[in-house]
């Protein structure tokens, strides 16, 4: 491999670099509640897919920066998030409520109606 | 690669190891030490004026954000609340990584900002505080005759 390839197989990777946001997720009778914490991205600059059972959640951070200004400490280098999961097949994925605020995802995924808990008698014999 | 001066040392072997490996994945590991397990994570940027700080607070309530600057010494604090459901909800947690409770994090600038003119806004879960140089302080051009 020349210098040239290496070169450009390294910007290549610092393209797709992305940071791994962290989340919580809580799971109760009704589905499934998920919350990932993505500062600094917009609203409108997330982006939630599915494929199949796969959910994908990428972000892409907005921040207005002020003109000439010059980094001198970073710990948040890369300014794009991404996180994918494999959805299990009791969830309902046509039944998802998405939530933004304040840099925080909240995204419900309701249970499809045959799998919710249902009690079972016990009948006397 | 640097070698351990006790090779005997297990545990400090491993610690070693464990560094080594966090600094190949970090891009740029810093001199207060590594940006993993700190919260909020901060950018630190300065131009001709000012100094802007950056810090990734996501999900707070901007009024309950403390920000004090004493002597070029900045403090950000505050309390996060968890979303984890209480022991007695019939609900599980799968994956618990986001971060919960109080942070405290402060920061050292130069001392030649003015504390009267620092400006803090919170957006899109990132809180920014711009401060100011002092008049005397910014570069000024002088004229040779």
């Amino acid at each position: 491999m020349d210098d040239k390839t290496a070169v450009a197989r390294e910007q290549q990777a610092a393209e797709l670099a992305t940071l791994l946001p962290p989340v919580d997720v809580i799971e109760d009778a009704t589905g499934i509640t998920l919350y990932a914490d993505l500062p600094g991205v917009p609203k409108d600059r997330l982006s939630l897919e599915l494929d199949g059972d796969t959910l994908i959640i990428e972000g892409q951070v907005d921040m207005r920066m002020p003109e000439g200004m010059e980094a001198t400490h970073a710990e948040v280098t890369v300014p794009r998030y991404r996180r994918v999961f494999t959805l299990s097949k009791e969830l309902d994925a046509g039944r998802m409520q998405a939530e933004m605020k304040q840099g925080v995802l909240k995204l419900h995924i309701q249970k499809a109606e045959h799998a919710k808990p249902r009690r079972i008698s016990v009948a006397a014999g | 690669m640097d070698y351990s001066l006790f090779p005997r040392d297990l545990f400090g072997e491993l610690d070693r190891l464990q560094r080594q490996m966090q600094q190949a994945f970090e891009f740029s590991p810093s001199i207060r030490g590594f940006s993993r397990g700190g919260f909020p994570a901060l950018n630190i940027g300065t131009t001709a004026g000012s100094a802007e700080i950056y810090a990734f607070a996501p999900g707070l309530d901007p009024a309950t954000i403390e920000v004090t600057l004493e002597r070029g010494v900045l403090s950000i604090s505050g309390e996060r609340k968890g979303d984890a459901p209480a022991w007695d909800a019939k609900a599980s947690l799968h994956i618990n990584e986001r971060f919960a409770g109080r942070f405290h994090r402060v920061v050292t600038l130069t001392d030649d900002l003015d504390p009267n003119s620092v400006g803090a806004s919170y957006r899109d879960g990132v809180l920014h505080v711009s401060i100011r140089r002092s008049a005397q302080a910014q570069p000024r051009r002088i004229n040779v005759n």
